[in-house]
C-alpha cells in the first residue's frame, strides 16, 4: 500500500494521469464496477491465453437463461458432460481437467449440489504441475467436507507437498489443513507443523502459513497440538524481519496465550518492543507495511489485541515504555490528518479503538483511562457514522470501569440524542446498550423515561430486549416503588406484545413484598384497565393484583367492589384462556373480600359459559370455586383465599433471561446483592415448596405462578436458542483420566482457583471432599458451586454452608456424597461461580467419579477364577481391546494401577506370570456385577491386551475404555 | 476469526462464497440469502457494521460490509477481529483485484472465480488474516501467473510436438 506513497514522488506524471486503481477510493471503485452493470453481453477476454473457452460459453448460456427450469436444464446437462468426460477412457488433459473443475465450481455456487468430481480433484494433488495442483486444491477447499471419506487421500497428497521443499507446493498444502481444518488432518499433521514453523532456513510466506495452520489446528482440535520447546522460539518470531511473519505470529501467539497464559509470558516484553517500534517510528521504516500513512495497523492491532490477555506488565520500564506508546496512540489522533482518504482514518482509529480496549482491560491508569473516555467521546459526534458505532461500543465496557463511570455518564446527553436521531438501527441498539450500562441511581429517571419514549416507535427487532432493559433498570434502581409500578405499566401499555411473562411476573413478586406499595398499585391498575382497549397483560396484572389487594381502595365509591368486578369482567371475553382462568380465580378472590359481590360473582360462575366451557380448565375452575364459594364458611374461605404470603427474594427472572438472552459476559455487571447469583437452585426449592402448600393456596396453583421458573425457563431455552446459544462454558476434563486409578489429587487449576479433591467409596457410596483455593490475594464473591450428574448417579452437596466469599489465598472445603444407582457412563459435573474483581467466573468441571469406583475387590483361586471366566463366555459379555503403551512397561507400577482401579489383583492365576490378571464386583444401588479383567502386556512390540468379562455389555466396555487409557 | 466471506450482487446472485467452518450446501445458501437480506435493506451511508444473522451466529457475530457497484463485500467475523481493520482488509481486496484484473468489474468474479479465490486465499487462511500488505500479495499472485504461463507453454509445445 505504502508504495502508493513511496511512488508517488519518483512518477510525477501520475499528477496529470487519471488515478489509478491504487488512489481510487472506494467510490471511484463504485464508478468503475458500475459501468459492468449491464455487462452481461460483456464477454471475457478469452483471448488472454489463459481464458476458457468452454467455461466463458457455458457461464454466458446460464446467464442468458430466462427461467430458473432453463437454468437447471441447462446445468443438468453440463453435469453429464462433465460426468461423461470424467468417466471416459480417454485421460483429460490438464487444461482440460481445469475447465471442468471451474465449470463445477460455479455450479456449486448457484447452489447446486455437486455429487462427483472429487476423485478426479484428488487425482490433481499429485499432479506436478503448479496448476492442476492448485486447481485440486481449490476444489477441495470449497467442496470437500471435513468427514469425507476422501481425506486420507487429500491427506497423503499433502504429506507429499509438505515434504516437497517447493515452497509454493507447501503453502497450498498448509493452506489445504487450515482451510479443511478436519481432525484426522489434525491427527495427521499437527505434530510436524511446528517443526516447519520455527525450522531456520522456511521461507517467510510458508512460515506465515504455517503459523496460521498452526492456529487454526489449535482452535478445531486442540489437544492434538503438542506443546513443547517449539513454543518459547514461536514467541521470538515477534522480532522477526518480515512483518507478515510477525503478524501471523502474534495471531498465533494471542490464542494460545488465552489457553495458557504462563508459557508464553515472554512475548509481553517482545509484543511492547515491537509495538514501541513501529508507533515511534517514521512511517519510512516499514516500507510495504504502511497502509495510507499509517504504520503496520494490522500488526499493531494484533499486538494490541495479545497484550489484552495479561495484566499490565510488572516491570516499571516496560510499564512505562508501553503506556508511552498507548499515549502516543491517543496523541496522534488529535494531530491533523495525513491524508484526506477515509482508508487513513479507517487504520488509524483501528489501532486507536484497539489501544482503547487495552486501556479498559488493564483498568488501572485513572489518566489514560479518562483520556481514552475523552477520545470516545469526540467520536460519539464524529460523522462518521462507523465510528460513532465503534465507540458506543467501546464505552460500554468503559462504563464498567470505576475510574471511568463518572466521566462516561457526562455523555449521556450525546447518547440520548443518538438514541433519537440515528438513522442506523445497528447504532441505536449501541446506544440501547450504553444507557443501560451508564445507568445508575442518579439518571435512572432520565434514562428509564428515555427509553420508554423511544420504545414507542423502536424498531421490531430490538423491542424485547428494550423491554427486558427497562424493566430491570426501573426495578434495581427504583428509589420509591411507585414509580416502578407506573413504569411497568406504561412499558406494557407501549409495548405490550414484548412484556414476556417474567416482566409481569416479577411486577406482581414486588407489589406482593412491598406492602408501602399495594395500595398504590391497585389504584394505578384501576385506572389503567378504565382505558378501552388494554393489552391482555394489564389485564393479568390488574386481576392478579386487585384480587390480592381491591380492599385497599373500596372505599371509594367510584372503585367499589362491584364497579371493580365489572371493570375485570368486561374484558373477560376478549382474553385468552390462560388469563380468563386467572380472571375466574381473581373472581373467587373477590368472593373473600367483598361478600357483597358474593352473589353476583356466583351468577357468573353459575352460567352456561362458565359451567359448560368447552374449555377443560376454565369449567373446572368455575365448578370448584362455585361449590367452594358454596359450602366453605367465611372462615374456611378467608383461610384458604388469604393475601398471598410474600414471595423469597430470589434472582430477578427477567435479569435472568436478559443473560440468556444476550449470553454470559455481555452484560454489564449490576451489583447488587439482590440479584443473586446462585438463583437458579433456589427457584427449583421453591417450586418444591411451593406445591406443597398448594392446598393451603390454592391461589398460586392456579395462576400457575408455581411453575413459572422451571416450565418458563425450559420454553425460554426452547425459544431463545433459535435466536442465540448462549456460549456454553466448556467442561474442564484434563486432569479427569488421572483420577481413574487414584482418588486423590488436583483435579483443576487455573491462574485463579486451584480445585483438589479427596474421595472414599464404599460399596455403592462414595464422598467426596473438594478443596477450592483462592490462588490470589483478593477475595471471590458471590461463591457457589452446584452437581449435576446424570439420573443413575445420585449427587448430594452436603455442605451446603459454602461461605459466600473466599479470602484471598485461603481454602474452602465442600463434602459431595454419591450414590450410585445403577451403573453408568457420564460423570457428574460440578459447576462452580464466582466473582473476581467485578466479573463473574465460571467453571465446569467434570468430578472423577467413574464406574470403577464402586468396585469391592475379590479373592478367588485360579479354578474358581476359570470356572466363572468360562461361565461369562456369551460374546457380548466380553470386551477386547489391543492398545500401544504410553508410558513404560513396568510391572510394579501396572500392579499398582489395577489395584488403584478398584479390583483384587490374583497373583498365580495365570498360567503366564507376566500377565496381569483381576476380580472384582461393582456395587450399585440396584444389582452388583461381576467383572473379570485380564491384562496381557507384550514388551517386545509395547502393546497390551485387555480383556474384560462381566454379566453385563455395557459395564465391560466402559470398564474397559477407563483401563485402557492407563498404561 | 472470520467465519465466512461472501460476495454477492445487488440482486443476491453469490460470485463468491467462502466458508471457513462447515455448514452443508443448504445451510451455505441459506446463510447468503439471510445475509442478503440483512445487508441489502440498509441505506448508505449507514454504518458497515451489524449483527450477524441467526443462521451464522446471531448477536455474537458481526456481518461488516462494504458496497461497491454492483456487489456487496461481506466478512463475517467473531469478536476477535477489529472492525475497523477487516473493512480495510475488504478495501485491500478490492483494490488487490482490480489490479489483478486491470478494472475488476462483476464479470471478472464471475468467468474466473478460481482466480478471485487465489487471490482471497494469499490474504485469508483458515479464517485468519495471512498478509495485508497489497504488494506482497501481488507479487505471490504474479510468481503463480507466471508458473501457469510458462506450464500452458509447456503444454502447447508438447501438443505441437
Amino acid at each position: 500500500m505504502q508504495h502508493y506513497g513511496c511512488r508517488q514522488p519518483l512518477n510525477s506524471k501520475e499528477e496529470e494521469n487519471p488515478p489509478t486503481c491504487m488512489e481510487r477510493s472506494p467510490t471511484q471503485l463504485c464508478c468503475r464496477l458500475a459501468r459492468d452493470v449491464t455487462g452481461i453481453s460483456k464477454m471475457p477476454a478469452v483471448s488472454k491465453g489463459d481464458g476458457m473457452r468452454g467455461l466463458a460459453v457455458f457461464i454466458s448460456d446460464i446467464r442468458n437463461c430466462k427461467s430458473k427450469e432453463a437454468e437447471v436444464k441447462r446445468i443438468n446437462k453440463e453435469l453429464a458432460n462433465i460426468r461423461s468426460k470424467f468417466k471416459g477412457d480417454k485421460a483429460l488433459d490438464g487444461y482440460s481437467k481445469k475447465k471442468y473443475v471451474c465449470k463445477l465450481l460455479f455450479i456449486f455456487l448457484l447452489g447446486h449440489d455437486i455429487d462427483f468430481g472429487h476423485m478426479e480433484a484428488v487425482n490433481l494433488l499429485s499432479s506436478n504441475k503448479y496448476t492442476e495442483k492448485q486447481i485440486g486444491y481449490l476444489f477441495i477447499s470449497v467442496l470437500v467436507n471435513s468427514n469425507s471419506d476422501l481425506i486420507s487421500l487429500i491427506n497423503n497428497g499433502i504429506k507429499n507437498d509438505l515434504a516437497s521443499r517447493n515452497p509454493t507446493f507447501m503453502n497450498l498444502a498448509l493452506h489445504c489443513i487450515a482451510n479443511v481444518g478436519s481432525r484426522e488432518m489434525a491427527e495427521a499433521f499437527a505434530s510436524q507443523i511446528p517443526s516447519i514453523l520455527v525450522a531456520g532456513d522456511t521461507m517467510d510466506s510458508v512460515k506465515q502459513s504455517a503459523a496460521l495452520c498452526l492456529l487454526r489446528l489449535n482452535r478445531t482440535s486442540p489437544d492434538l497440538v503438542p506443546m513443547g520447546e517449539w513454543t518459547a522460539r514461536v514467541v521470538h518470531l515477534l522480532n522477526d524481519q518480515h512483518l507478515g511473519v510477525v503478524t501471523a505470529a502474534a495471531s498465533l501467539i494471542t490464542t494460545l496465550a488465552q489457553k495458557s497464559p504462563e508459557d508464553f509470558k515472554t512475548s509481553i516484553s517482545l509484543a511492547v518492543a515491537r509495538l514501541s517500534r513501529i508507533v515511534t517510528s517514521a512511517s519510512i521504516d516499514l516500507q510495504d507495511y504502511t497502509y495510507y500513512f499509517v504504520a503496520a495497523p494490522w500488526l499493531s492491532v494484533k499486538l494490541l489485541r495479545l497484550l489484552q490477555c495479561y495484566p499490565p506488565p510488572e516491570d516499571a520500564a516496560l510499564r512505562s515504555r508501553l503506556t508511552e506508546c498507548l499515549e502516543t496512540i491517543l496523541n496522534k489522533a488529535q494531530e491533523p490528518p495525513k491524508s484526506k482518504k477515509v482508508q487513513h482514518s479507517n487504520a488509524k482509529n483501528a489501532v486507536l479503538f484497539e489501544a482503547i480496549a487495552l486501556i479498559i482491560h488493564h483498568d488501572s491508569e485513572p489518566t489514560l483511562l479518562v483520556r481514552a473516555c475523552n477520545q470516545l467521546g469526540q467520536f460519539l459526534q464524529h460523522r462518521e457514522t462507523n465510528l460513532r458505532y465503534l465507540a458506543l461500543e467501546s464505552m460500554c465496557t468503559l462504563a464498567s470501569s470505576e475510574f471511568s463511570h463518572e466521566a462516561v455518564k457526562t455523555h449521556i446527553d450525546t447518547v440520548i440524542n443518538a438514541l433519537k436521531t440515528e438513522r442506523d438501527v445497528s447504532v441505536r441498539q449501541r446506544a440501547v446498550d450504553l444507557l443501560y450500562a451508564m445507568c445508575d441511581r442518579s439518571n435512572a429517571k432520565q434514562i428509564v423515561a428515555e427509553m420508554l419514549s423511544y420504545l414507542e416507535n423502536a424498531d421490531y427487532s430490538i423491542r424485547e430486549e428494550m423491554v427486558l432493559k427497562v424493566a430491570i433498570l426501573a426495578e434495581k434502581y427504583a428509589v420509591d416503588y411507585t414509580w416502578y409500578v407506573d413504569t411497568i405499566l406504561n412499558l406494557i401499555r407501549i409495548a405490550g406484545d414484548y412484556v414476556s411473562e417474567e416482566v409481569w411476573y416479577r411486577v406482581i413478586q414486588i407489589v406482593i413484598n412491598q406492602d408501602d406499595v399495594q395500595g398504590y398499585a391497585a389504584k394505578t391498575v384501576f385506572e389503567a384497565l378504565q382505558a378501552p382497549a388494554c393489552h391482555e397483560n394489564l389485564v393479568k396484572v390488574g386481576g392478579y393484583i386487585l384480587g390480592e389487594f381491591g380492599n385497599l381502595i373500596a372505599g371509594d365509591s367510584r372503585s367499589s367492589p362491584l364497579v371493580q368486578f365489572n371493570l375485570l369482567h368486561s374484558k373477560f371475553h376478549l382474553c385468552s384462556v390462560p388469563t380468563r382462568a386467572l380472571l375466574l380465580s381473581a373472581y373467587i378472590k373477590f368472593i373473600n373480600l367483598f361478600p357483597e359481590v358474593k352473589a353476583t360473582i356466583q351468577d357468573v360462575l353459575r352460567s352456561d359459559s362458565q359451567l359448560r366451557n368447552a374449555d377443560v380448565e376454565l369449567q373446572q375452575r368455575a365448578i370448584e370455586y362455585l361449590r367452594l364459594s358454596c359450602i366453605a364458611s367465611t372462615d374456611i374461605l378467608a383461610t384458604v383465599l388469604e393475601e398471598m404470603p410474600p414471595f423469597p427474594e430470589r434472582e430477578s427472572s427477567i435479569l435472568a433471561k436478559l443473560k440468556k438472552k444476550k449470553g454470559p459476559g455481555n452484560l454489564p455487571d449490576i451489583d447488587d446483592t439482590r440479584w443473586n447469583v446462585n438463583g437458579s437452585a433456589e427457584h427449583s426449592e421453591d417450586t418444591e415448596s411451593t406445591n406443597k402448600v398448594t392446598p393451603h393456596h390454592p391461589f398460586t396453583d392456579l395462576l400457575n405462578l408455581n411453575s413459572t421458573p422451571s416450565a418458563g425457563a425450559s420454553l425460554l431455552v426452547d425459544v431463545l436458542s433459535d435466536i442465540s446459544t448462549p456460549a456454553p462454558i466448556t467442561v474442564s476434563e484434563d486432569n479427569f483420566s488421572r483420577f481413574v486409578c487414584k482418588n486423590n489429587g488436583v483435579i483443576y487449576e487455573d491462574q485463579l482457583l486451584q480445585i483438589g479433591l479427596k474421595a472414599e467409596y464404599r460399596q455403592n457410596l462414595g464422598r467426596i471432599y473438594v478443596f477450592y483455593g483462592n490462588k490470589t490475594s483478593t477475595q471471590f464473591l458471590s461463591f457457589s458451586s452446584s452437581v449435576t450428574s446424570s439420573d443413575t448417579l445420585k449427587t448430594h452437596i452436603l455442605s451446603t454452608a459454602v461461605d459466600p466469599t473466599v479470602d484471598g489465598g485461603a481454602q474452602l472445603q465442600q463434602v459431595v456424597n454419591i450414590e450410585c444407582l445403577s451403573d453408568f457412563t457420564d460423570a457428574p459435573v460440578l459447576d462452580i461461580q464466582f466473582r473476581y474483581g467485578g466479573t463473574l467466573q465460571k467453571i465446569a468441571v467434570k468430578l472423577p467419579v467413574m464406574l470403577n469406583k464402586f468396585f469391592q475387590p475379590t479373592e478367588m483361586t485360579s479354578q474358581d477364577f476359570f470356572q466363572r471366566w468360562k461361565q461369562l463366555g456369551v460374546p457380548q459379555q466380553e470386551v477386547q481391546t489391543i492398545f500401544k503403551a504410553q508410558h513404560p512397561m513396568d510391572t510394579d507400577v501396572t500392579n499398582a494401577k489395577i489395584l488403584g482401579f478398584g479390583v483384587a489383583l490374583l497373583i498365580g492365576v495365570d498360567p503366564n506370570p507376566a500377565n496381569f490378571v483381576g476380580a472384582g464386583v461393582i456395587h450399585t444401588k440396584n444389582t452388583q456385577v461381576g467383572c473379570l479383567l485380564r491384562l496381557e502386556p507384550n514388551t517386545q512390540a509395547q502393546m497390551y491386551r485387555l480383556t474384560l468379562r462381566t454379566s453385563r455389555e455395557s459395564v465391560s466396555q466402559r470398564l474397559c475404555d477407563l483401563l485402557s487409557d492407563q498404561f | 476469526m472470520i467465519k465466512a466471506i461472501l460476495i454477492f450482487n445487488n440482486h443476491g446472485k453469490p460470485r463468491l462464497s467462502k466458508f471457513y467452518e462447515h455448514y452443508n450446501e443448504d445451510t451455505e445458501q441459506q446463510i447468503i440469502r439471510e445475509t442478503f437480506h440483512l445487508v441489502s435493506k440498509r441505506d448508505e451511508n449507514v454504518c458497515n457494521f451489524l449483527e450477524g444473522g441467526m443462521l451464522i451466529g446471531g448477536s455474537d457475530y458481526k456481518l461488516i460490509y462494504r458496497h461497491y457497484a454492483t456487489l456487496y463485500f461481506v466478512f463475517c467475523v467473531d469478536s476477535s477481529e477489529s472492525e475497523l481493520g477487516i473493512l480495510d482488509l475488504i478495501q485491500v481486496f478490492v483494490e488487490t483485484l482490480d489490479k489483478c484484473f486491470e478494472n475488476v468489474c462483476e464479470l471478472d468474479l464471475i468467468f474466473h472465480v478460481d482466480k478471485v479465490h487465489n487471490i482471497l486465499a494469499e490474504m485469508v487462511m483458515g479464517g485468519m488474516v495471512l498478509e495485508t500488505n497489497m504488494n506482497e500479495i501481488i507479487t505471490q499472485v504474479d510468481a503463480q501467473n507466471k508458473m501457469e504461463k510458462s506450464e500452458v507453454s509447456l503444454t502447447l509445445f508438447d501438443i505441437y510436438s
